[in-house]
């Protein structure tokens, strides 16, 4: 019953781990270039939520706040894009990723300035609720994390496989010369990955405070994310999230039977483990180019 | 106008970086034939067509599509103008599937005739019929080049640039290709601007063709014409002239120098 106890909290965070890494592959994907603002992007999208919905700010109603925190997030993610890392286009990647390294610090003092450095916590509709099975506690925030990203992966997964637009954003991460030659409109499906990746960050950091307090630091969980992403093969969207579930689950189990410090270091010393065996990460896609 | 070129250019010039790849190029590709560009590495054939297609912007001179200036444009608005480009080393997508590739060719039409091309082009390639749920990047060398030219077809342009659809692959295949390209030409009519360095199976399938070599077109004529003359045969058939000693005496010089 503990096993089944630890592993449903370790799903519930690691789906968490799982949407952030999903950004960073995405964005990964598209422009090859690493976004390490994606945990500051969460933090940011999970304090507008705070600032919408929260009765000590504009108290809007929570189900109106989340699109509406989704959709600014959105648009930021699309500017960011637009208006900084297409300016870097044809520079050497390392500068994609200072830039990125020095954004997230940007947004995380905004936030510092704009909220303050306290811990808050987001009024969700189901904080505090818990169900109960013979025994087994389930906190109602467990249930919609998970849910929440069923239903987001299987959308994305529908999107990236039927719709016109998501194969051709397939196809421009694959062979962005091709996809140019095909007609792609490649600079604007890039924009439109970095604001897919903004709103996935929003709905990340809202599953975040439902589940405990923010301050504006918590974007360094990215670092952990990111560690998912590795794990997962950088590049592949599942892989993205069953890195993420795997460093979720690793984290309860090893604090519960592990010594103290052991669940801190758990998710890294996994993810070495994975780059010694498997290099490109247990689900990438790697093939060398025929001549 | 019948009888205006599909595509011309006047006096281009483009650059890589600081080295003039294109110094005054003027072509014309006439409607319903094939045109070829010879030359050897780096004559700037493949600048050439990547100008056309808008990757590269010319540093003077005009491009037109039908008598339209498109000199300058995005590359998605010249796809959409009608200009199809079939990458040199194929460049397929490799984990999309191969009717997910040909479709992706088809990115900037909105009719309900996709779906008769993708007919058509099966017709020409049977072989990606058979494979049509394999991901490209696991076909072989021919059939990625295959599936680069009927991925080209299925934008249905105006004009079709290829760039070395030969490169890499066996003779054999080279013959299988190159005859698909002119049945393609002559049944269904697409024009079509073929850059080659494999001279003697371009100047056979082609109506035209111009040599090209360090940025400047040096010679131009109808195939036969090219195929007869001396120049072309010495350099790019690699026919030697036969003499007395069976051995030459002197090195010809090029009449152009």
């Amino acid at each position: 019953m503990e096993v089944v106890q630890l592993l449903l909290g370790g799903i519930a965070s690691g789906c968490i781990y799982g949407l952030i890494a999903l950004g960073f592959v995405l964005i990964y994907k598209a422009t090859e270039s690493v976004n390490f603002a994606q945990g500051d992007m969460m933090m940011l999208g999970a304090f507008i939520t705070l600032q919408l919905t929260n009765t000590d700010y504009w108290n809007l109603p929570f189900w109106a706040a989340v699109p509406l925190a989704i959709a600014i997030m959105a648009v930021i993610g699309y500017g960011l894009e637009a208006l900084v890392i297409r300016k870097l286009f044809g520079q050497p990647q390392f500068a994609v990723v200072i830039l990125t390294i020095a954004i997230g610090f940007v947004l995380r003092f905004i936030a510092g300035f704009i909220w303050g450095h306290q811990p808050q916590s987001l009024e969700t509709p189901f904080t505090g609720i818990n169900l109960r099975f013979s025994g087994l506690v389930i906190g109602l925030d467990e249930v919609f994390v998970i849910g929440v990203t069923l239903v987001l992966t299987l959308g994305l997964y529908l999107f990236f496989a039927k719709t016109k637009l998501g194969i051709a954003m397939q196809a421009a991460s694959q062979n962005q010369l091709a996809a140019y030659y095909m007609g792609v409109p490649v600079k604007l499906i890039n924009g439109i990955i970095w604001a897919m990746a903004g709103g996935i960050a929003a709905v990340a950091g809202v599953m975040f405070a439902a589940r405990g307090a923010i301050d504006p630091s918590m974007g360094l969980l990215g670092i952990k994310a990111f560690a998912a992403a590795v794990i997962g093969g950088f590049g592949s969207l599942p892989g993205a999230l069953i890195g993420g579930l795997i460093i979720g689950i690793i984290e309860p189990f090893a604090a519960r039977y592990g010594a103290p410090g052991y669940s801190q270091i758990a998710p890294y010393a996994l993810m070495l483990l994975v780059l010694v065996l498997r290099p490109n990460g247990l689900f990438s896609q790697v093939q060398s180019k025929k001549v | 106008m019948a009888d205006a070129p599909v595509l011309e250019t006047r006096n281009l010039e483009a650059f890589y970086g600081a080295v003039m790849a294109l110094r005054g190029v003027s072509i014309e590709v006439p409607h319903g034939k094939i045109v070829t560009i010879l030359g050897a590495n780096g004559a700037g054939k493949t600048t050439l067509l990547k100008t056309i297609s808008g990757v590269l912007d010319p540093e003077k001179g005009q491009i037109l599509l039908e008598g339209e200036q498109i000199q300058g444009m995005d590359p998605d608005a010249i796809v959409r103008r009608g200009i199809a480009h079939v990458p040199e080393g194929r460049e397929v997508f490799p984990f999309l599937n191969v009717e997910e590739n040909l479709r992706m060719g088809a990115y900037t039409r909105s009719d309900n005739e996709v779906e008769d091309d993708l007919e058509m082009v099966y017709s020409y390639f049977p072989i990606l019929k058979e494979r049509i749920n394999q991901a490209a990047g696991f076909l072989s060398g021919g059939q990625q080049q295959m599936l680069a030219i009927g991925r080209g077809l299925m934008a249905r342009p105006k004009i079709l640039l290829l760039d070395e659809p030969s490169l890499g692959l066996s003779p054999l295949l080279v013959q299988e290709i190159f005859g698909i390209i002119k049945r393609l030409n002559s049944e269904q009519g697409v024009t079509m601007m073929l850059v080659e360095q494999n001279a003697k199976v371009a100047l056979k399938a082609a109506h035209f063709g111009y040599v090209m070599e360090i940025g400047r077109i040096v010679m131009a004529g109808k195939c036969e014409e090219l195929l007869a003359s001396e120049d072309i045969q010495e350099f790019y058939l690699g026919v030697s002239g036969e003499s007395q000693r069976t051995q030459k005496r002197w090195k010809r010089k090029k009449t152009w120098r």
